[in-house]
């Protein structure tokens, strides 16, 4: 237990682990400590961004559904719009069509309604002048009374 | 064992294996505790030294291949392992050491792990190394400490290279004059320069004690510690040695009791030199007088 030149030699030693640590143990080790840390908190940072932009997204997400949804609305409110539409015009039309096929057909049993009238009129003339040439037991000239006749025959 | 006593056992471990010029054998192992002292200064201690420097290249070698392997992805088990040792030190460090300088802090990891695993091998059963270092020599009676720290002259060595620090740094810090003005201004001051003058003697005697408390307590504590933890190993041993079975079974318990205990004390007196350390150095440092 003297006191002898071993502290020299325990300093030396010392001095000589210090350096070797200072030099080839702390930088190494403590560069890789900061790179870690500093990758976590790039990590964690971007793990916050990609959480705020999934939020976005939700969002947008949510407002594109809105929109679709609005139109949509829309969409079919106008599709029933014109559907109404289709169907008036259709009324009308199918009513118009009627009514002209209608006048059409009052118009023909008119003119067969006329001619009829004439034909009978010419037979009722024909008759009237048959009966009054049985009548008159002479026979009445055809040309002296076509005249006679014929107005008979517009007055029946 | 059996034909020593018990206090010529407890001495025989509490010799150093020393080697130096002894003034009748010239250059030499001391063979006796008086033959040691005979050889002055100009001796070594071959066991603490030896021991020192394995523990240190232990510390060296471990921790350079951590480095080496240093990655700042996936840590594996030895990176890990020296990672939590330097984030520790290195918090120790910047919570107390507010300045910049590179080496106060793989400074302090040194002094860690270095005193730790020198007080490591208080743990290592007393006889152990002792007996396996006889039997390789060939040396019945070789003295083998095999606890560094156990020694003055390394908790001294490491002592006084802080203290060569403290007193390098304050005078780099503060200059030559800050550094004696501190010494001498300091804690009694007067604005009358005559009076000053008279208060500097006072003044020198108050802070060299302090100056010189500083690394004369850290190698005491240190020294203190283990050589007291020691002591009651090897009188742990002594009862192994009595041969008595109830005695042996007691001791059997104390040793594991105490070794048990012994892991608290190993562990903060290397952190205790090791804080100390950084507050002196912190204290050198700062120019705040």
């Amino acid at each position: 237990m003297n006191i002898n030149a071993t502290l020299i030699g325990q300093a030396v030693a010392f001095f000589i682990f210090v350096l070797f640590c200072m030099k080839f143990v702390w930088p190494p080790v403590i560069t890789a400590l900061r790179e870690r840390q500093k990758k976590i908190a790039d990590g964690l940072d971007a793990a916050n961004r990609a959480a705020r932009d999934l939020e976005l997204a939700h969002e947008k997400v949510a407002q594109q559904l809105r929109e679709a949804k609005t139109q949509a609305a829309e969409i079919i409110e106008q599709a029933k719009k014109r559907a109404t539409q289709i169907v008036d015009e259709a009324r009308d039309q199918a009513r118009t069509e009627a009514d002209r096929v209608k006048a059409q057909a009052q118009a023909e049993i008119e003119q067969e309604l006329n001619s009829v009238k004439d034909a009978l009129r010419a037979q009722v003339g024909a008759l009237a002048v048959g009966g009054a040439e049985k009548i008159l037991g002479a026979s009445i000239d055809q040309n002296a009374h076509a005249e006679l006749v014929n107005k008979l025959a517009a007055e029946i | 064992m059996a034909e020593q006593t018990a206090s010529g056992y407890i001495q025989h471990h509490l010799q150093n294996l020393t080697y130096g010029q002894h003034p009748v054998n010239g250059w030499s192992f001391a063979h006796t505790a008086q033959e040691a002292k005979e050889m002055g200064f100009w001796a070594f201690h071959v066991d603490t030294l030896g021991w020192s420097l394995v523990l240190g290249l232990i510390f060296i070698f471990l921790f350079r291949m951590a480095a080496k392997r240093a990655t700042s992805g996936q840590p594996g088990g030895l990176q890990n392992f020296v990672e939590v040792l330097i984030e520790f030190v290195d918090g120790s460090v910047k919570d107390t050491f507010h300045g910049r300088n590179a080496l106060i802090a793989p400074l302090a990891l040194t002094i860690f792990v270095w005193i730790f695993l020198m007080n490591l091998m208080d743990l290592v059963p007393v006889d152990f190394l002792p007996v396996l270092a006889a039997k390789i020599t060939g040396n019945e009676h070789l003295f083998f400490r095999v606890v560094p720290t156990t020694d003055p002259n390394a908790t001294l060595g490491l002592a006084l290279s802080v203290f060569a620090l403290i007193v390098f740094y304050s005078i780099k810090v503060k200059g030559i004059g800050g550094f004696l003005g501190e010494l001498t201004l300091h804690p009694f001051s007067s604005k009358n320069i005559a009076v000053q003058i008279l208060l500097i003697p006072v003044n020198f005697l108050l802070e060299f004690v302090t100056l010189i408390a500083k690394p004369i307590s850290l190698a005491l504590r240190l020294f203190g510690n283990m050589y007291a933890g020691e002591l009651i190993f090897i009188l742990i041993a002594v009862m192994f040695g009595s041969g008595l079975f109830l005695l042996s079974t007691l001791g059997v318990a104390l040793n594991w009791a105490w070794a048990v205990f012994h892991i608290l004390i190993i562990t903060l007196q290397a952190f205790i030199f090791m804080m100390l350390t950084i507050v002196y150095l912190s204290m050198a440092h700062e120019d705040n007088h």
